[in-house]
């Protein structure tokens, strides 16, 4: 059985059935963005349409415009077709400006940042 | 193609996905592919709270290479006819 055949693109795993929908796309780095779907291929290499990055920060987030994306593959976790007839987020979470999700992820940044100093300090007490 | 084969028979079975980056999604089994690509429906977080942005994600497509685990219910698996497809597999089908 070959399997790089064109016929491969109408299997149904493929993402043919997002093609322009709006999706959710979770990359490695934990970075979210959001656009539609126009093209992909078999490694799920994808190009994102009026795409934004969703910045989440405890309860305040922002949708960072983007453009025009092309994702190479192997940077995807996740596809996912949101319901839009549901809400895309809690309700107890209020939309932010860039500067102030900017802000907050540099203090969130920086609280882990000194966690992780503090504990590389500490590590001779072993208090695994 | 052992692996395919078997979670192909799998769909429409209800799983749980354990990635590599912790999220953990339940959800109907919709697809596989030769990458173990998979499709999830009626797609649920396991940990919701921590992970507001699914609230919203119905169906979903996973790729293969960043899934740890796949959960699967006890009766869809039958030891005895793994064990054969194994050794069918082994001897080069």
């Amino acid at each position: 059985m070959s399997w790089a055949g064109p016929e491969d693109v109408f299997l149904s795993t493929s993402l043919a059935s997002y093609l322009d929908k709006k999706l959710l796309v979770l990359l490695r780095d934990g970075r979210k963005l959001l656009g539609l779907l126009r093209s992909f291929d078999q490694f799920a290499n994808v190009i994102l349409e009026g795409a934004c990055e969703r910045a989440i920060v405890g309860d305040i987030y922002c949708d960072i415009p983007l453009g025009l994306y092309v994702i190479r593959g192997e940077n995807v976790v996740l596809i996912g077709e949101l319901d839009l007839e549901k809400e895309e987020l809690p309700p107890h979470m209020t939309q932010v400006s860039v500067e102030e999700i900017k802000k907050a992820q540099k203090a969130e940044k920086d609280a882990t940042d000194l966690k992780g100093s503090m504990r590389k300090r500490m590590e001779f007490l072993d208090f695994d | 193609m052992l692996f395919f084969s078997y979670f192909k028979e799998l769909v429409g079975r209800e799983v749980t996905v354990e990635l590599k980056n912790d999220l953990a999604i339940k959800g109907t089994l919709h697809s596989v592919d030769q990458y173990l690509n998979i499709k999830l429906e009626n797609t649920r977080v396991v940990d919701q709270d921590k992970y507001p942005h699914m609230l919203s994600v119905r169906n979903c497509f996973i790729r293969g290479s960043v899934v740890r685990y796949v959960q699967l219910p006890p009766e869809g698996v039958d030891v005895e006819l793994l064990h054969d497809a194994t050794r069918r597999e082994a001897r080069g089908g």
